[in-house]
């Protein structure tokens, strides 16, 4: 069975600790994606699911094993590797066959997973050519092609798609989707593009620094981040913050002066806040919207991607960068001054000494969700 | 440039497009020059093999192999030579009975009558091209030349066998695991380069003696087995294999020595060829340490038999000539056979 447990994993490359204190549970058969900034450890972390690191402390158990004192074959595991690993010397059909052969499979067997992988991953006809004569694409297929006829409990993928270019990157990350809802098998698959993650994921972990900041569903992470780096992290272009402060405390939410004469609304939790407190309101830029008056924003220049456009500009007398977001042709002059609004209940709040967001208001929370 | 397809327009291509510069005859001077330097000295060597033992040391000397003619005339027991012999403003061929002086005693072999008396200074040797085949088959006959040949061989093959996974497997744990003091001994292997086998001659024969491999053949083979060369020359491609291959093949459940086996060395193959190649040279050329460690005929490699023809008195050149040349002709084999992974050895891998 393919659920995987870690339990308080560190690790350490001599003083340096890598990973700290991580636990993590993943169910049978979901498409994990493990997603942060470079240097985060999540690498790290698969290979020690993998075995191919120790770990310095912890456990890890899959399919209710403990598995640490155990080999990366024991585990009955298979990955895909950034580089794709193939063996140069052998054909396709023996990559395919090697990891078999070390299993002592029997032949027929053996032919019989090998055309199975190739007829799903459509590399037949190339069987008999050897790495060097296939192209990325195709030796990214002959890699999971390797993966697929061990048939593991647990699929590990290392960033497998930034080898390829962004038209075949695209087509590929359907086909893992496709197979991960063909053979139902618990995969776990590392990047750092937060837009793989978000259209791949059942679940992502957000890693940063060796720790998990959170996990959820792409959704869930989307529209609650838990804190100031999952927001940022999360939905490109990244979300605005404005500086502001709690300026009165209702039944429904909390109201926030970010200047300007126009108070801003969110829906959090009243007992979580005190007045006076200084937080930050976190708006995605989709989630300005136009009004006759609002925030003024003066516009700076635009991008325009035909059907969208993003508007980079700054609030009236203030340095940092708002972006805002306007679906179809869109224009505004440079210095034009536009006022804007965020979308009622879309708007996050943090505390800006802890970094964490502050809890919303339980009714608000699940139209939240509605509305997603 | 289509025209670097054409061979005539490739060879006869000058500097400047119409004209002969300096540089293109100083080039046509060095590249000739280099190869007859090179050749020569073999050429001489394969045609003075086939000489008889007599004309290798004539003088003026000759390149082709030629010896006197000799015929049996009747009348007389053992074969004459023949001569060109001008008597009256008359050319004809006579065999010589006897040289007496400036005179020399002569018959017709066709109509053998009583010897005329003909002076030296009107006859010249009748020479014709023959081959000695005899250097050859003498050699391998009479004298125990196929065992030297068996057993030059036998140690070529086995040492360069034992050398090429000996060292490959130290080059494996060395570029491929990291373990401590495995800096430590690199530098202890590569440090060993720097010691001339002249220094640890004597020690080394003590320890042959001392396992009994004294006058055996292993005796010669498991010194030279482990050479830090080898060690460094495979170390250094193991180096830019991949560790992600190794990875990928422990999750396939490969043990470590199938991962060295199947992976790591069908990757180093031009490197071993470069290191098998060099590791022939070696051991089939090898004399003095051979010299030192056999003593009975019946061990002798090929160069160590060799030396036998080299008498205190007598240098028997038509023989040692014959089989050096035929000594040359496994290496040459070996060479040719595996000089396009040389090449590829020394462009680098491009592997992907």
């Amino acid at each position: 069975m393919g659920n995987l447990k870690l339990e308080n994993v560190s690790k350490a490359f001599g003083a340096l600790t890598v990973l700290h204190d991580i636990n993590l549970a993943i169910e049978d058969g979901k498409f994990v994606v493990f997603v942060g900034p470079s240097g985060c450890g999540k690498s790290t972390l698969l290979r020690i699911i993998a075995g191919l690191e120790d770990i310095s402390a912890g456990g890890i158990e899959i399919g209710g094993r403990d598995v640490v004192q155990l080999s990366p074959a024991e585990r009955k595991i298979a990955m895909v590797f950034q580089s794709y690993a193939l063996y140069p010397h052998m054909s396709v059909r023996k990559n395919l066959a090697f990891g078999l052969e070390n299993l002592r499979f029997k032949r027929s067997e053996i032919d019989a997973r090998i055309m199975e992988a190739a007829r799903m991953l459509a590399i037949e006809p190339y069987l008999d050519r050897k790495p060097r004569q296939l192209s990325g694409g195709q030796r990214q297929r002959v890699a999971i092609g390797r993966a697929i006829v061990r048939n593991p409990d647990i699929f590990l993928f290392d960033e497998p798609l930034s080898n390829l270019d962004a038209a075949l990157r695209v087509q590929t990350r359907a086909e893992i989707t496709r197979l991960h809802r063909e053979i139902k098998t618990t995969m776990i698959y590392v990047t750092h593009d937060q837009v793989e993650a978000m259209t791949m994921a059942d679940q992502i972990v957000v890693l940063n620094g060796g720790r998990i900041e959170q996990v959820g569903s792409p959704l869930e992470l989307f529209d609650n981040p838990r804190n100031l780096f999952v927001a940022g992290f999360l939905g490109s272009p990244r979300m605005n913050m404005l500086k502001g402060k709690v300026a009165a405390i209702g039944e429904a939410g909390v109201t926030i002066d970010a200047g300007f004469g126009s108070p801003l609304t969110a829906e959090i939790d009243p007992a979580s806040t005190k007045m006076g407190q200084a937080v930050l309101a976190g708006v995605r830029p989709a989630h300005f919207t136009l009004a006759d008056k609002g925030l003024p924003f003066i516009a700076q220049y635009y991008e325009s991607l035909g059907t969208e456009t993003y508007v980079y500009g700054t609030l009236e007398g203030q340095t940092e960068q708002i972006i805002i977001h306007r679906t179809g042709h869109f224009a505004p002059g440079t210095g034009e001054r536009l006022f804007i609004t965020p979308a009622a209940g879309r708007m996050h709040v943090f505390d800006p000494e802890t970094g964490l967001a502050l809890p919303r208001a339980v009714e608000q929370r699940s139209v939240a969700h509605e509305h997603a | 440039m289509s025209a670097g397809l054409n061979p005539i327009a490739f060879v006869t291509r000058t500097r400047r497009q119409g004209r002969i510069d300096i540089t293109d005859v100083l080039s046509w001077v060095w590249l000739i020059g280099g190869t007859l330097a090179v050749l020569i000295p073999v050429v001489w060597a394969g045609l003075s093999s086939l000489k008889p033992a007599a004309e290798i040391t004539r003088f003026p000397p000759t390149f082709l192999p030629r010896a006197a003619v000799q015929q049996t005339v009747p009348g007389y027991e053992a074969p004459l030579s023949l001569w060109k012999v001008t008597i009256d403003g008359q050319q004809r061929e006579m065999a010589m009975v006897r040289r007496i002086g400036l005179k020399a005693q002569m018959v017709d072999p066709k109509q053998p009558g009583p010897p005329v008396s003909v002076d030296v200074r009107d006859m010249s040797a009748v020479q014709r091209l023959t081959v000695a085949t005899e250097n050859y088959s003498d050699p391998l006959t009479r004298f125990d030349f196929l065992t030297f040949l068996k057993n030059s061989v036998f140690v070529t093959f086995v040492a360069t066998l034992l050398t090429l996974i000996v060292n490959a497997l130290a080059a494996f744990a060395l570029s491929k695991y990291r373990f401590r003091g495995e800096k430590a001994i690199f530098v202890l292997i590569i440090s060993t380069l720097m010691i001339p086998l002249t220094v640890v001659m004597v020690p080394a024969y003590l320890v042959v003696v001392g396992v009994g491999l004294v006058d055996n053949l292993w005796g010669i083979i498991i010194p030279t087995v482990a050479s830090p060369t080898g060690v460094f020359l495979l170390r250094q491609y193991m180096l830019t294999i991949p560790d992600e291959l190794i990875e990928a093949a422990r999750v396939d459940a490969a043990s470590e020595f199938r991962i060295f086996w199947r992976i790591i060395l069908p990757l180093t193959a031009p490197a071993l060829a470069v290191l098998a190649i060099f590791s022939v040279l070696w051991r089939w050329n090898d004399f003095l340490w051979p010299l030192i460690v056999l003593s009975s005929r019946d061990n002798f490699t090929l160069q160590v038999g060799l030396n036998a023809f080299q008498g205190e008195f007598s240098v028997q050149w038509h023989y040692i000539l014959a089989m050096t040349f035929l000594s040359l002709l496994p290496v040459t084999l070996v060479f040719l056979f595996l000089q396009k992974y040389i090449t590829t050895g020394i462009a680098g891998t491009g592997m992907k």
